[in-house]
């Protein structure tokens, strides 16, 4: 008989063993479709490989990729450290591209020293609206936040198709539902010659390295801790546990603004409605993979990047779909999840039932 | 106290043994549930399991059902001739299968489902192309007409009234073609006129050969509808008597024990006031947290115990005096100055120490270190924080001074405060509190799961507090506990407090059980 028992102590290598082995075996599983495809293993995760590190170009398009995926990974990871479930990522980093576009380019045309932060304070602001609103619903009427957060997407999306297609509408598109493009002073510089990686990604660092001080040292971090762990002892202690949801919800939402503002004023220049390919719910996924550690938000994004970015090259160079990407995304994300269980519960073999007991 | 096996049998029934348990114990960690308890019921026989919360009745009855596993002993079931056969322990379906059926205190049913559907859940097999629910109907109706146990079939469970889901669940136990029912705490969400048709068709059910045993603290129902009573106490069968033998008193002195056990305590005279509450109503969502019009008042160098049977409103007087819930009507001040705004954080400000009765669920956050788990309740103290930045070094130090002091024992203040035994997490909650020399201190059920050392630790910081001038309310259920405590007594019945002015055992158990009003 098989008995499935709570461990007292994970094991201290777990922490980083399990998402490094997921991806090891992701990458193992995925092998078994490359070669119903005709291809190559080896020689396909070498194509992989040399299209993310192949060359400073490529290196830089994975570095590009992985920039909003920092933020939204961020956005979900300290959302779920509290136990809310912020799946609105991908909704919040549209008000931010659209806050961002809405007051850079052009209503203002000041110098990008005051422009350039403005974009990015609002574009935060934007995004923290958008999670605070289904969190006071939470609040104050006990509305799941996972449906009103993942309802709220759709919401946004069609309201900024609306806005493409009337305020926003660049005048200069020939009827393109497209916004006009960020005036330069306000587009955040980029961080090398002819490439397209910009400092988005310098700010995305950053703001894991404070997340990741702040959840560790602080009091504000403490707290949101205390609240994810066990809600009724951090109430009964005495912390307010609406505030601390709140503030949560806030850096939350403002995070995943900061994708959408980074996406408009950083890579694109201008908002359509096809921004993001799914970065608010990559994010999830990069959050989880992460052990819902900021730190480890970067690592994982940069893995996913890559994953991404090098199965396109290797798609152009063996003709085998890169939805193989998705696949050992997916992959990995189940392992991870597999692995927390085991993380969390040791697995006995008895002969007789109930001899362990 | 009487022994059954030689004991004269006045009540009418076949001499032949359905049920035996020899032997049976369990242990938590260092708690014992149940220490050597043997039982037997006989077919057709109402037996009546007696005692006090945390007297094993439900561990016992549990281990019967096989959702746990007994560390010694065996249980032995008549099959359909009446041969004891040893039941294989720890798996609920053999249990079902040689016909044993239990009936939880929390219903167990599909609140969308009608009573049918509930009845057959689980008994059908999961591949079949076609249910047979004519078949299943006629069965049911059956059982109903056999046992008066009325209930509609057709309306889903969430509909029914809370006597009419019970017998949905007896329904369902007797589908399965249960010989013996195990029933706990059948009447305690019933009305009286409930639980007496309850009784009715159980006794109407025996006449029908089942065999039942009832767990109860309810000395009134016990003596009218049991054939035979068992008593447990602390883990223990102290006594075994025919109904027809027993009486209030006798029950009574054998639930509640007679030994006193000697705590040395100082005379001390009482203080001023520490904390009244007046006029206080909590409309709680159910029993357990509902108060009506509570005054009390709890003096300096004053151990308060508030004795009553589990559910009776102790959790909405806990939660009042620790911030949790607003009272619907009242007052709480504290050294005589109101408290305006009720919260936890405001509680502790005011100088209530509290110690929650889950202190796994309430007490700690147990993925959080034992250090930060100390500090939780003083985050704004600038000894823990500064700029809102967490002191790490000066948690540490103090929180291994706290833990050398209140004797936690562990891994270390690092570790996971989840890592800690129950003793050592209490001793941790212990500690947090009396740190902060607390004017008022509520203890909720403090020695609850804890092994001998650790409860004696507990009630020992208590009389510190007490010879230290704070006030003490001590929420138990365990009655030897407030007598060796308490300075003084209240009894809380139906969310109502009365002084026992008294403390006299009996007196005190008949006044929890209501009997004397």
């Amino acid at each position: 008989m098989i008995r499935i028992e709570p461990r007292a102590q994970t094991p201290r290598a777990f922490a980083v063993g399990i998402p490094v082995l997921s991806a090891i075996v992701a990458l193992a599983l995925a092998a078994i479709p490359l070669i119903f495809a005709g291809a190559n293993p080896i020689v396909a995760y070498g194509e992989m490989f040399k299209g993310v590190f192949g060359s400073l170009f490529a290196f830089s398009e994975m570095l590009t990729r992985a920039t909003p995926l920092m933020f939204t990974g961020l956005a979900a990871a300290l959302a779920f450290r509290a136990k809310l479930w912020n799946i609105g990522a991908e909704g919040q980093l549209y008000l931010g591209a659209m806050a961002a576009v809405a007051i850079g380019s052009g209503v203002l045309d000041i110098s990008g020293v005051v422009l350039l932060p403005l974009i990015i304070v609002c574009g935060a602001a934007a995004g923290a609206v958008g999670m605070a609103a289904p969190t006071y619903l939470k609040v104050r009427f006990g509305a799941d936040e996972v449906v009103t957060t993942l309802l709220l997407n759709f919401i946004i999306l069609i309201f900024l198709q609306m806005m493409l297609e009337g305020p926003l509408q660049d005048p200069m598109s020939l009827g393109w539902p497209q916004s006009a493009p960020v005036l330069d002073q306000g587009m955040l510089p980029p961080l090398m010659e002819r490439m397209r990686v910009h400092s988005g990604l310098i700010l995305a660092l950053v703001l894991a390295g404070v997340a990741q001080f702040m959840l560790a040292r602080s009091v504000w971090g403490f707290k949101l801790r205390a609240v994810g762990e066990n809600v009724a002892a951090a109430r009964h202690a005495g912390i307010n546990v609406k505030r601390s949801l709140f503030g949560v919800a806030v850096i939350s939402g403002g995070l995943a603004g900061l994708a959408g503002v980074s996406e408009v004023a950083g890579l694109k220049g201008y908002l359509t409605a096809d921004l993001s390919p799914g970065f608010g719910y990559t994010g999830i996924v990069v959050a989880m993979l992460a052990g819902l550690s900021p730190v480890g938000v970067v690592v994982a994004a940069l893995f996913i990047a890559s994953v991404f970015v090098g199965a396109d090259s290797m798609s152009r160079a063996m003709g085998v779909s890169s939805f193989l990407a998705d696949l050992v995304v997916s992959m990995s994300l189940l392992c991870v999840l597999i692995g927390g269980f085991l993380a969390k519960y040791r697995i006995i073999r008895s002969n007789k039932a109930g001899a362990t007991s | 106290m009487t022994g059954l096996a030689n004991g004269p049998a006045p009540f009418p029934m076949t001499d032949s043994t359905v049920l035996k348990l020899t032997g049976l114990s369990k242990r938590f960690g260092s708690v014992v549930a149940n220490d050597d308890v043997s039982l037997t019921l006989k077919k057709g026989e109402v037996l009546a399991l007696l005692g006090e919360n945390g007297a094993g009745k439900t561990t016992l009855m549990n281990m019967l059902f096989g959702h746990y596993l007994p560390d010694a002993g065996s249980v032995d079931v008549a099959d359909e001739e009446g041969t004891l056969r040893a039941l294989p322990l720890g798996h609920p379906q053999a249990a079902l299968g040689a016909g044993v059926g239990m009936v939880h205190q929390h219903f167990t049913l599909a609140e969308n489902l009608n009573a049918l559907d509930n009845i057959t859940l689980g008994s059908e097999p999961l591949f079949a192309l076609k249910r047979d629910r004519a078949a299943a109907r006629r069965k049911i109706e059956g059982i109903i007409e056999r046992s008066g146990l009325n209930a509609p079939l057709n309306v889903p469970v969430g509909r029914l009234t809370v006597g009419e889901r019970q017998r949905v669940e007896i329904l369902k136990a007797l589908y399965r073609d249960a010989r013996i029912l195990v029933l706990d705490e059948p009447t305690a969400v019933l009305t009286p006129q409930e639980a007496d048709t309850l009784f009715e068709n159980i006794q109407a059910m025996t006449q029908d050969g089942l065999s039942v045993i009832f767990i109860s603290h309810k000395l009134r129902e016990v003596l009218a509808f049991s054939d035979r009573i068992a008593v447990l106490r602390h883990g223990r069968k102290v006594g075994e008597m025919a109904t027809s033998e027993a009486d209030e008193t006798s029950i009574a002195r054998m639930m509640v024990g007679a030994d006193t056990p000697k705590v040395a305590r100082a005379e001390l005279a009482p203080g001023k006031p520490v904390m009244q509450l007046a006029g206080i109503s909590v409309a709680g969502r159910s029993k357990r947290d509902t108060l009506k019009d509570v005054d009390l008042t709890v003096n300096a160098h004053e151990i308060l115990g508030v004795a009553g049977i589990s559910g009776n409103g102790q959790g909405g007087l806990a939660r009042v005096i620790s911030g949790l819930v607003h009272p619907s009507a009242g007052r709480i001040s504290i050294d005589d100055r109101p408290i305006a705004k009720l919260s936890p954080a405001a509680m502790v400000k005011a100088g209530i120490g509290r110690i929650p009765e889950d202190r796994h669920h309430e007490g700690i956050v147990g993925s959080m270190s034992v250090a930060e788990n100390m500090v939780i309740e003083r985050l704004d103290d600038p000894e823990v924080q500064r700029f809102g930045l967490l002191r790490h070094d000066e948690i540490r130090s103090h929180s291994e001074e706290l833990a050398q002091e209140y004797d936690v024992r562990g891994p270390g203040v690092t570790a996971s405060a989840r890592l800690l035994s129950g003793g050592n997490i209490q001793k941790l909650i212990l500690a947090r509190v009396f740190e902060r020399a607390p004017r008022l201190i509520l203890a909720n059920q403090p020695t609850r799961g804890l092994d001998m050392g650790a409860a004696a630790e507990v009630g020992r910081r208590l009389l510190e507090a007490r010879e230290r001038g704070a006030g003490v309310v001590l929420i138990s259920e365990d009655l030897d506990e407030i007598l060796g405590l308490a300075d003084r007594i209240v009894v809380i019945r139906d969310g109502t407090l009365i002084e026992a002015a008294t403390h006299d055992r009996e007196t005190i158990g008949l006044m929890m059980a209501g009997e004397t009003e």
